[in-house]
Protein backbone atom coordinates (compact mmCIF):
# COMPACT_ATOMS: atom_id res chain seq x y z
CA UNK A 1 0.00 0.00 0.00
CA UNK A 2 1.41 3.53 -0.81
CA UNK A 3 0.58 5.28 2.28
CA UNK A 4 1.59 8.82 0.47
CA UNK A 5 -1.17 8.72 -1.74
CA UNK A 6 -3.63 8.22 1.42
CA UNK A 7 -4.39 12.10 2.05
CA UNK A 8 -5.66 12.83 -1.59
CA UNK A 9 -7.78 9.46 -1.42
CA UNK A 10 -9.82 10.91 1.38
CA UNK A 11 -10.16 14.48 0.10
CA UNK A 12 -13.65 15.46 -0.99
CA UNK A 13 -14.77 18.17 -3.46
CA UNK A 14 -17.15 20.33 -1.63
CA UNK A 15 -19.90 18.98 -4.26
CA UNK A 16 -19.16 15.32 -3.38
CA UNK A 17 -19.09 16.51 0.32
CA UNK A 18 -22.64 18.18 0.14
CA UNK A 19 -23.85 15.08 -1.80
CA UNK A 20 -22.21 12.37 0.76
CA UNK A 21 -23.53 14.16 3.52
CA UNK A 22 -27.06 14.68 1.83
CA UNK A 23 -27.06 11.09 1.78
CA UNK A 24 -26.25 10.18 5.31
CA UNK A 25 -28.57 12.59 6.05
CA UNK A 26 -31.46 11.28 4.42
CA UNK A 27 -30.43 7.47 5.11
CA UNK A 28 -30.15 8.11 8.66
CA UNK A 29 -33.75 9.95 9.11
CA UNK A 30 -35.27 6.97 6.73
CA UNK A 31 -33.98 4.32 9.49
CA UNK A 32 -34.22 6.69 12.55
CA UNK A 33 -38.07 7.03 11.54
CA UNK A 34 -37.50 10.96 12.05
CA UNK A 35 -39.07 11.05 7.92
CA UNK A 36 -42.04 9.56 8.66
CA UNK A 37 -42.41 11.83 11.69
CA UNK A 38 -41.75 15.09 9.34
CA UNK A 39 -44.06 13.86 7.05
CA UNK A 40 -46.78 13.27 8.92
CA UNK A 41 -46.64 17.26 10.33
CA UNK A 42 -45.51 18.79 7.13
CA UNK A 43 -48.20 17.10 4.65
CA UNK A 44 -51.27 18.05 6.49
CA UNK A 45 -50.04 21.83 7.01
CA UNK A 46 -49.00 22.24 3.51
CA UNK A 47 -52.30 20.66 2.47
CA UNK A 48 -54.65 22.68 4.30
CA UNK A 49 -52.76 25.90 3.73
CA UNK A 50 -52.77 25.34 0.04
CA UNK A 51 -56.40 23.89 0.25
CA UNK A 52 -57.69 27.25 1.88
CA UNK A 53 -55.96 30.07 0.16
CA UNK A 54 -56.14 28.83 -3.54
CA UNK A 55 -56.72 31.99 -4.94
CA UNK A 56 -58.74 32.19 -8.72
CA UNK A 57 -57.78 34.33 -11.53
CA UNK A 58 -59.90 37.22 -11.74
CA UNK A 59 -60.80 36.33 -15.25
CA UNK A 60 -64.69 36.40 -16.35
CA UNK A 61 -64.90 36.11 -19.90
CA UNK A 62 -68.61 35.48 -20.36
CA UNK A 63 -72.40 34.94 -18.48
CA UNK A 64 -70.86 32.67 -16.11
CA UNK A 65 -68.59 35.26 -14.59
CA UNK A 66 -71.85 36.46 -12.92
CA UNK A 67 -72.12 33.78 -11.05
CA UNK A 68 -68.54 33.51 -10.13
CA UNK A 69 -69.49 37.41 -8.78
CA UNK A 70 -72.93 36.55 -7.00
CA UNK A 71 -70.58 33.64 -5.14
CA UNK A 72 -68.19 36.58 -3.78
CA UNK A 73 -71.10 38.52 -2.38
CA UNK A 74 -72.52 38.21 0.80
CA UNK A 75 -75.10 35.71 0.24
CA UNK A 76 -72.57 32.81 -0.75
CA UNK A 77 -69.55 34.86 0.43
CA UNK A 78 -67.18 32.49 -1.25
CA UNK A 79 -64.30 34.39 0.37
CA UNK A 80 -64.57 32.37 3.66
CA UNK A 81 -63.46 29.30 1.78
CA UNK A 82 -60.38 30.93 0.91
CA UNK A 83 -61.49 31.99 -3.01
CA UNK A 84 -59.73 35.44 -3.58
CA UNK A 85 -59.52 36.97 -6.68
CA UNK A 86 -56.82 38.23 -7.93
CA UNK A 87 -56.09 39.96 -10.95
CA UNK A 88 -52.33 38.82 -11.77
CA UNK A 89 -51.47 35.44 -13.17
CA UNK A 90 -48.49 35.51 -10.85
CA UNK A 91 -50.28 35.59 -7.67
CA UNK A 92 -52.86 32.62 -8.27
CA UNK A 93 -53.01 29.19 -7.87
CA UNK A 94 -56.29 27.88 -9.73
CA UNK A 95 -57.28 29.67 -13.70
CA UNK A 96 -61.16 29.60 -13.55
CA UNK A 97 -62.27 29.49 -17.20
CA UNK A 98 -65.94 30.81 -16.98
CA UNK A 99 -66.86 30.97 -20.34
CA UNK A 100 -66.98 30.41 -24.35
CA UNK A 101 -62.89 30.18 -25.59
CA UNK A 102 -62.64 31.81 -29.21
CA UNK A 103 -59.94 31.01 -31.01
CA UNK A 104 -58.40 34.39 -30.72
CA UNK A 105 -58.55 34.32 -26.96
CA UNK A 106 -56.95 30.93 -26.98
CA UNK A 107 -53.75 31.39 -27.18
CA UNK A 108 -53.74 34.39 -24.24
CA UNK A 109 -55.80 32.05 -22.48
CA UNK A 110 -52.30 29.75 -22.93
CA UNK A 111 -50.16 32.01 -21.87
CA UNK A 112 -52.04 33.10 -18.84
CA UNK A 113 -52.25 29.09 -17.50
CA UNK A 114 -48.13 29.25 -18.53
CA UNK A 115 -47.32 32.94 -16.25
CA UNK A 116 -49.20 31.11 -13.23
CA UNK A 117 -46.75 29.64 -10.34
CA UNK A 118 -46.88 25.80 -9.67
CA UNK A 119 -48.73 24.65 -8.03
CA UNK A 120 -51.79 25.38 -10.29
CA UNK A 121 -55.02 23.89 -11.16
CA UNK A 122 -57.49 24.42 -13.68
CA UNK A 123 -61.07 24.77 -13.00
CA UNK A 124 -64.07 24.67 -16.06
CA UNK A 125 -66.63 26.49 -15.14
CA UNK A 126 -70.39 26.12 -17.27
CA UNK A 127 -70.54 24.27 -20.55
CA UNK A 128 -68.99 26.31 -22.71
CA UNK A 129 -65.56 26.03 -21.27
CA UNK A 130 -65.98 22.25 -20.99
CA UNK A 131 -67.67 21.28 -24.22
CA UNK A 132 -68.40 24.04 -25.98
CA UNK A 133 -71.54 24.52 -25.29
CA UNK A 134 -74.38 25.33 -27.46
CA UNK A 135 -71.62 26.56 -29.93
CA UNK A 136 -70.25 23.07 -30.64
CA UNK A 137 -70.52 23.81 -34.22
CA UNK A 138 -69.45 27.04 -34.33
CA UNK A 139 -66.53 28.36 -36.64
CA UNK A 140 -65.15 30.76 -33.62
CA UNK A 141 -65.03 28.33 -30.54
CA UNK A 142 -63.44 26.61 -28.99
CA UNK A 143 -64.61 23.03 -27.92
CA UNK A 144 -63.56 23.33 -24.27
CA UNK A 145 -60.77 24.24 -22.65
CA UNK A 146 -59.17 20.96 -22.16
CA UNK A 147 -58.22 20.84 -25.90
CA UNK A 148 -55.08 23.02 -24.69
CA UNK A 149 -54.90 23.05 -21.14
CA UNK A 150 -55.44 20.36 -18.99
CA UNK A 151 -58.30 20.73 -16.59
CA UNK A 152 -58.75 19.22 -12.83
CA UNK A 153 -62.60 20.04 -12.03
CA UNK A 154 -65.21 20.50 -14.56
CA UNK A 155 -68.35 22.30 -13.08
CA UNK A 156 -71.36 21.70 -14.95
CA UNK A 157 -74.41 24.51 -15.32
CA UNK A 158 -75.30 26.72 -17.85
CA UNK A 159 -74.54 29.06 -16.16
CA UNK A 160 -73.56 27.04 -12.84
CA UNK A 161 -75.34 28.38 -9.69
CA UNK A 162 -73.18 29.85 -7.43
CA UNK A 163 -73.45 26.69 -4.80
CA UNK A 164 -72.21 24.89 -7.59
CA UNK A 165 -68.97 26.43 -8.18
CA UNK A 166 -68.94 26.88 -4.38
CA UNK A 167 -69.35 22.53 -4.40
CA UNK A 168 -66.87 22.42 -7.77
CA UNK A 169 -64.06 24.24 -5.81
CA UNK A 170 -64.71 21.79 -2.29
CA UNK A 171 -64.32 18.70 -4.64
CA UNK A 172 -60.78 20.75 -5.84
CA UNK A 173 -60.22 20.62 -1.91
CA UNK A 174 -60.46 17.22 -1.81
CA UNK A 175 -57.94 16.77 -4.83
CA UNK A 176 -55.29 19.63 -3.33
CA UNK A 177 -55.61 17.26 0.19
CA UNK A 178 -55.07 13.97 -1.91
CA UNK A 179 -51.91 15.14 -3.52
CA UNK A 180 -49.98 15.57 -0.13
CA UNK A 181 -47.54 18.40 -1.30
CA UNK A 182 -46.28 18.52 1.97
CA UNK A 183 -44.35 15.47 1.58
CA UNK A 184 -40.76 16.24 0.91
CA UNK A 185 -38.49 13.89 1.37
CA UNK A 186 -39.05 11.20 -1.31
CA UNK A 187 -38.66 7.45 -0.99
CA UNK B 1 -86.83 78.02 -10.18
CA UNK B 2 -87.71 75.70 -12.93
CA UNK B 3 -87.32 76.59 -15.91
CA UNK B 4 -89.88 75.94 -18.55
CA UNK B 5 -90.15 72.64 -20.54
CA UNK B 6 -90.26 72.31 -24.14
CA UNK B 7 -93.03 70.24 -25.80
CA UNK B 8 -92.36 66.75 -26.08
CA UNK B 9 -92.35 67.18 -30.40
CA UNK B 10 -89.63 69.64 -29.96
CA UNK B 11 -87.59 68.00 -27.37
CA UNK B 12 -87.67 64.60 -29.54
CA UNK B 13 -87.24 66.51 -32.65
CA UNK B 14 -85.48 69.93 -33.48
CA UNK B 15 -83.19 71.53 -31.60
CA UNK B 16 -83.74 75.18 -30.97
CA UNK B 17 -81.32 76.76 -33.50
CA UNK B 18 -80.78 73.43 -35.65
CA UNK B 19 -81.50 72.18 -38.54
CA UNK B 20 -84.52 69.78 -39.35
CA UNK B 21 -84.02 66.41 -41.16
CA UNK B 22 -85.44 68.18 -44.03
CA UNK B 23 -82.90 71.49 -44.56
CA UNK B 24 -80.23 69.16 -44.18
CA UNK B 25 -81.26 66.86 -47.35
CA UNK B 26 -82.18 69.87 -49.44
CA UNK B 27 -79.27 71.45 -49.09
CA UNK B 28 -77.27 67.99 -49.56
CA UNK B 29 -79.14 67.90 -52.35
CA UNK B 30 -78.16 71.28 -53.99
CA UNK B 31 -74.21 70.57 -52.94
CA UNK B 32 -74.33 67.24 -54.37
CA UNK B 33 -76.85 67.15 -57.47
CA UNK B 34 -75.44 63.66 -58.67
CA UNK B 35 -75.02 60.64 -57.15
CA UNK B 36 -76.45 61.59 -54.00
CA UNK B 37 -80.28 60.06 -53.52
CA UNK B 38 -82.34 60.99 -50.13
CA UNK B 39 -84.57 58.68 -50.03
CA UNK B 40 -87.00 59.23 -47.10
CA UNK B 41 -87.12 62.00 -44.30
CA UNK B 42 -88.07 63.22 -41.04
CA UNK B 43 -87.89 66.01 -38.90
CA UNK B 44 -84.77 64.04 -36.79
CA UNK B 45 -83.58 61.54 -40.15
CA UNK B 46 -82.09 61.61 -43.73
CA UNK B 47 -81.79 58.36 -45.10
CA UNK B 48 -79.44 58.70 -48.14
CA UNK B 49 -77.98 56.80 -50.67
CA UNK B 50 -74.28 58.31 -51.86
CA UNK B 51 -72.20 57.14 -54.59
CA UNK B 52 -68.91 55.53 -53.50
CA UNK B 53 -67.03 57.89 -54.86
CA UNK B 54 -68.52 60.98 -53.68
CA UNK B 55 -69.09 59.20 -49.92
CA UNK B 56 -65.98 60.97 -48.64
CA UNK B 57 -67.23 64.15 -49.72
CA UNK B 58 -70.40 64.09 -48.39
CA UNK B 59 -69.00 63.19 -44.84
CA UNK B 60 -66.97 66.25 -45.01
CA UNK B 61 -69.69 68.05 -45.87
CA UNK B 62 -72.17 66.80 -43.22
CA UNK B 63 -69.21 67.12 -40.86
CA UNK B 64 -67.65 70.67 -41.41
CA UNK B 65 -71.23 72.33 -42.70
CA UNK B 66 -74.13 70.48 -40.99
CA UNK B 67 -72.55 69.91 -37.67
CA UNK B 68 -72.59 66.01 -37.52
CA UNK B 69 -70.37 65.54 -34.27
CA UNK B 70 -69.90 61.41 -34.12
CA UNK B 71 -70.65 58.26 -36.10
CA UNK B 72 -72.99 56.11 -34.60
CA UNK B 73 -72.60 52.70 -36.45
CA UNK B 74 -70.98 50.95 -39.53
CA UNK B 75 -72.54 48.24 -40.59
CA UNK B 76 -72.35 46.13 -43.85
CA UNK B 77 -75.32 43.92 -45.79
CA UNK B 78 -74.59 41.24 -48.29
CA UNK B 79 -76.67 41.20 -51.21
CA UNK B 80 -75.88 37.67 -52.09
CA UNK B 81 -78.45 36.94 -54.77
CA UNK B 82 -77.90 40.33 -56.38
CA UNK B 83 -74.43 39.91 -56.61
CA UNK B 84 -73.95 43.36 -54.48
CA UNK B 85 -72.54 44.47 -50.84
CA UNK B 86 -74.23 47.85 -49.21
CA UNK B 87 -71.45 49.72 -46.20
CA UNK B 88 -74.00 51.41 -43.81
CA UNK B 89 -73.01 54.30 -42.14
CA UNK B 90 -75.45 56.11 -39.04
CA UNK B 91 -73.74 59.51 -38.30
CA UNK B 92 -75.44 61.99 -35.78
CA UNK B 93 -75.78 65.52 -34.99
CA UNK B 94 -76.38 66.19 -31.86
CA UNK B 95 -76.46 69.83 -32.64
CA UNK B 96 -79.55 69.00 -34.86
CA UNK B 97 -80.93 66.30 -33.02
CA UNK B 98 -80.87 64.41 -36.88
CA UNK B 99 -79.32 61.03 -37.66
CA UNK B 100 -78.53 60.35 -41.26
CA UNK B 101 -78.09 57.33 -42.35
CA UNK B 102 -75.67 56.86 -45.40
CA UNK B 103 -75.82 54.10 -47.88
CA UNK B 104 -73.30 53.10 -50.10
CA UNK B 105 -73.49 50.27 -52.89
CA UNK B 106 -70.96 48.25 -53.91
CA UNK B 107 -70.20 45.48 -56.78
CA UNK B 108 -69.69 42.35 -54.17
CA UNK B 109 -66.03 41.39 -56.37
CA UNK B 110 -64.46 44.78 -55.36
CA UNK B 111 -65.97 46.17 -52.14
CA UNK B 112 -64.42 49.01 -51.17
CA UNK B 113 -65.18 52.05 -49.84
CA UNK B 114 -63.74 54.62 -48.21
CA UNK B 115 -63.17 55.11 -44.50
CA UNK B 116 -64.76 58.14 -42.31
CA UNK B 117 -62.52 57.50 -39.63
CA UNK B 118 -60.13 60.37 -40.62
CA UNK B 119 -63.30 62.37 -39.84
CA UNK B 120 -64.90 60.83 -37.09
CA UNK B 121 -62.44 58.89 -34.51
CA UNK B 122 -65.26 56.63 -33.26
CA UNK B 123 -65.63 54.94 -36.90
CA UNK B 124 -62.09 53.20 -36.39
CA UNK B 125 -63.57 49.78 -34.67
CA UNK B 126 -66.70 49.66 -36.50
CA UNK B 127 -65.22 49.70 -39.76
CA UNK B 128 -62.72 47.10 -38.46
CA UNK B 129 -65.88 44.96 -37.45
CA UNK B 130 -67.58 45.48 -40.51
CA UNK B 131 -64.19 44.73 -42.27
CA UNK B 132 -63.79 41.61 -40.42
CA UNK B 133 -67.25 40.06 -40.85
CA UNK B 134 -68.18 41.12 -44.26
CA UNK B 135 -64.75 41.78 -46.10
CA UNK B 136 -65.53 45.00 -46.83
CA UNK B 137 -62.56 47.20 -47.15
CA UNK B 138 -62.62 50.52 -45.99
CA UNK B 139 -59.55 52.57 -48.18
CA UNK B 140 -57.83 55.17 -45.84
CA UNK B 141 -58.32 53.13 -42.63
CA UNK B 142 -55.47 54.00 -40.06
CA UNK B 143 -55.47 50.18 -39.09
CA UNK B 144 -57.57 47.58 -40.76
CA UNK B 145 -57.25 44.37 -39.33
CA UNK B 146 -59.22 41.84 -37.95
CA UNK B 147 -60.77 42.73 -34.33
CA UNK B 148 -63.30 40.19 -33.69
CA UNK B 149 -62.03 36.51 -35.06
CA UNK B 150 -58.52 35.46 -34.82
CA UNK B 151 -56.02 37.10 -36.57
CA UNK B 152 -54.97 35.34 -39.87
CA UNK B 153 -58.40 33.74 -40.83
CA UNK B 154 -59.05 33.77 -43.95
CA UNK B 155 -63.40 33.88 -43.54
CA UNK B 156 -65.74 36.97 -43.57
CA UNK B 157 -68.61 34.89 -41.16
CA UNK B 158 -71.38 36.90 -42.02
CA UNK B 159 -71.05 36.60 -45.98
CA UNK B 160 -74.11 35.12 -47.24
CA UNK B 161 -71.58 32.15 -48.75
CA UNK B 162 -69.69 31.46 -46.19
CA UNK B 163 -70.15 28.13 -45.15
CA UNK B 164 -71.06 27.60 -41.27
CA UNK B 165 -69.55 24.69 -39.40
CA UNK B 166 -66.78 24.12 -37.11
CA UNK B 167 -63.00 24.91 -37.79
CA UNK B 168 -61.43 25.32 -34.20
Amino acid sequence: MDLRLAPNAIAMTSKEFIAWSTDVMAELMRATGVKKAIDKISAPIWSWALRNANYPLHFGVACCALEMAAASAPRFDAERLGMIYRSSPRQTDVLLVNGWVTAKLRPDLRRLYEQMAEPRWVVAMGECAISGGPWYDSYNTVQGVDTFIPVDVYIPGCPPRPEAMIDGFMKLHKKIHKEMRGTFLED
Amino acid sequence: MRTEVGKVEQRQGLAAGGKSGETIAKSMLEKFPNGVKVTSTAANRVNATVDRGLLYKVAEFLKNEMDFEHVTSVSGVDWYPENRMQAVFHITSYANRVTAEIIVDLPRDSPEVDSVTPLWGGANWNERETYDMFGIIFKGHPRLERILTAPGSDYFPYRKDFAGGRRV
